[in-house]
């Protein structure tokens, strides 16, 4: 018998007896503006919020947050940036990026939370090897709380997708807060409409 | 195997003080940092009722939903491989580096690998593995295990990290700053994320319908071992599956909530299908657990989800350090799972715990912890796994509360010692409860003398 027949005739002959798959309710969400929770749960867990809704102009605002940047890499029409996705063969040569630009394709506002995925980001290690990630999001998608995200089915059809709540932090060392640990060492959300 | 003694290893833990308090503070802190979490949700005890009928009709089905994980997966372009136990599992593992010429591999933390030992198996058939999460590769550098399945190096003080970075990582000795050593470790870390040949991952939730492997995380590393090399191996224990994806909104709003009393973690990556021109390799590992879910009172640990809160809780674990368990997995969690793996090795585990319930109170998906450690205590002295002391001491213990007029004499005889008996009787050896701290003093009178003087005549 190969070892997949064997474990799963030895789970079968050892599962109790069967319990019901109960409902899972959509429990009542914060009833806080969805803008409010958002920017609050993002910033909570180490990232930073801009609205740029007046100005319009996303590659102006990279430019002010991060003047010294010297490569900009960019997945979105709205920024520029100096690197060419198109032109990365190996994800390892995103390694010299100070700034990544990527659109989320939607937020949750329970969580401060961008749901980001391969497509968006072209090559995904640039949400990982970028010194600094910024993410533009257009504010009218936003879903009150990770339960109403994970009912729709569709958006988990991607290769990869993440849920990105503040840049990579770790506290392993007598628990102090570090931003940057191994991944982007800040996280801006931009409020843009798409 | 030996016969861990957990008293005598948590004797030498509390031995290095800074440690042990800093220890016990830092856990307590996360404990009250859940708390302060959970009251923000009204529905947070319906969620972990939930999450655990989830996980019980889960496992009740466990070989169907298995099935539909390994369609999905393959359907995904994904590959699954199946190991009966850590030797099938490591074998895999090499097979894959090894068909491909891989030498290195960066892998994210995974405490299914720690319980196969597979990174010394790798190492003795020259495979680099780097671990890349900042407490994994302390612990790494330092060759210790984990202590802890969430922070793994929450025993140490950043001088003690210093000095495991001075000698491994050539830092300055001198410096212990925080950020100084985090910043080091992600210099050093990175070269290896560029090049390595492959990339591996736990997974904290597997989902049938999908195939979807979940995995959480603060530093982003497990994203930069898969995102980067053209081989991502996955390891995971087949009780980590969830039927649905939308059963995540469960867990994934209680795991980190649980464990760091944070709403989310940093990243919670969703790896469906390898992206274009790599692999993916799914290990689904059995190594004991379908022995378990046959025994009808333990079955219910295999609902566990990692957080790691009743290690947090727990006051024996907070005072003894994970390492004094001598297992990949220590704490509460660790008291009901290890001895399962090896009775007799683990037969002291069961009792270091008050039993006092806590890890019961928050555990999120209802595990009844404190419950399964009393049964191990008897399975232990049915068994004959009690060390002699205490074996004579509970005979002659039942002896006693099993008779009233020796336990009157004996309560008796207990006050007039507890007031008069000059100190080295009190505090020596053979006395456990004597030891690191002070006997209560006596009350004036016992229960039934107050009873019959107050109550009797009624």
């Amino acid at each position: 018998m190969s070892t997949r027949d064997d474990i799963l005739a030895r789970v079968r002959s050892k599962q109790p007896a069967p319990q019901p798959l109960p409902d899972v309710p959509l429990f009542k969400p914060d009833p806080r503006p969805l803008l409010e929770q958002f920017e609050a749960g993002l910033v909570r867990m180490g990232g930073k919020f801009v609205n740029s809704a007046g100005t319009g102009d996303a590659d102006a605002v990279v430019r002010r947050l991060f003047p010294d940047a010297k490569v900009i890499c960019s997945a979105t029409p709205e920024v520029t940036g100096n690197r060419l996705l198109a032109t990365v063969g190996l994800p390892a040569d995103l390694d010299d990026v100070d700034v990544g630009v990527v659109r989320a394709a939607f937020g949750v506002a329970e969580t401060g939370s961008v749901w980001l995925t391969d497509t968006a980001f072209g090559v995904s290690a640039l949400g990982f090897l970028s010194q600094h990630l910024v993410v533009l999001l257009d504010t009218e998608r936003l879903l009150p709380g990770l339960q109403q995200a994970y009912r729709q089915r569709q958006w988990f059809d991607a290769r990869y997708g993440v849920f990105l709540t503040g840049p990579s932090a770790t506290a392993d060392i007598e628990g102090v807060l570090i931003h940057g640990a191994q991944g982007v060492r800040s996280l801006t959300v931009i409020g843009m409409p798409a | 195997m030996k016969r861990i003694d957990h008293a005598e290893a948590s004797s030498k833990f509390i031995e290095a003080k800074d440690n042990a308090d800093f220890h016990d503070r830092r856990l307590w802190d996360l404990r009250q940092k859940r708390d302060r979490e959970k009251e923000k949700l009204p529905e947070w005890e319906e969620l972990r009722t939930i999450a655990s009928a989830i996980k019980e009709h889960t496992l009740t089905h466990l070989a169907d939903y298995l099935e539909e994980f390994e369609r999905n997966a393959v359907r995904n372009g994904a590959t699954v491989h199946w190991a009966r136990d850590a030797a099938e599992h490591n074998e895999i593992v090499y097979r894959l580096l090894h068909d491909r010429g891989a030498r290195t591999l960066v892998k994210a933390k995974s405490m299914l690998t720690d319980e196969c030992e597979m990174r010394p198996f790798l190492e003795r058939r020259d495979i680099a593995v780097i671990e890349t999460d900042l407490g994994e590769r302390i612990q790494q550098l330092d060759d210790e295990p984990p202590s802890h399945i969430v922070v793994p190096a929450v025993h140490k003080l950043r001088t003690d990290v210093a000095e495991v970075f001075a000698k491994t990582l050539g830092t300055d000795p001198k410096n212990s700053d925080v950020h100084y050593l985090a910043e080091s470790q992600r210099q050093t870390t990175r070269p290896h994320f560029l090049t390595a040949d492959a990339g591996m991952t736990g997974a904290n939730f597997a989902v049938a319908e999908t195939g979807t492997i979940v995995v959480c995380t603060n530093e982003g590393n497990a994203d930069l071992s898969v995102h980067l090399p053209k081989l991502h191996i996955v390891s995971v224990g087949i009780e980590k599956i969830i039927p649905k994806i939308e059963h995540l909104g469960v867990f994934v709003r209680m795991l980190s909530r649980s464990a760091l009393g944070s709403p989310i973690t940093q990243m919670t990556s969703h790896f469906r299908s390898p992206r274009a021109g790599t692999e993916m390799h799914i290990v689904l590992v059995d190594n004991g657990r379908s022995e378990r879910l046959g025994m009808s009172d333990f079955w219910y640990s295999l609902k566990c989800i990692r957080c790691g809160a009743c290690m947090n809780t727990c006051p024996v674990y907070r005072r003894s350090g994970g390492l004094s368990y001598g297992a990949t997995y220590s704490g509460p969690i660790g008291v009901i799972i290890d001895p399962a793996f090896d009775l007799r090795k683990y037969s002291a585990l069961p009792f270091a715990s008050t039993l006092n319930g806590s890890c019961t109170a928050v555990c999120p998906v209802r595990i009844d912890i404190h419950e399964q450690i009393y049964k191990w205590r008897q399975i232990m002295s049915e068994r004959n796994q009690l060390p002699f002391v205490k074996k004579e001491a509970m005979q002659l213990a039942g002896k006693v509360l099993g008779n009233p007029r020796l336990y009157r004499a004996a309560l008796a005889a207990a006050g007039a010692g507890l007031e008069h008996l000059p100190r080295f009787m009190m505090y020596n050896r053979l006395n456990a409860w004597g030891r690191q701290r002070e006997v209560p003093r006596t009350a004036p009178a016992t229960f039934r003398q107050w009873y019959l003087a107050n109550r009797g005549q009624k």
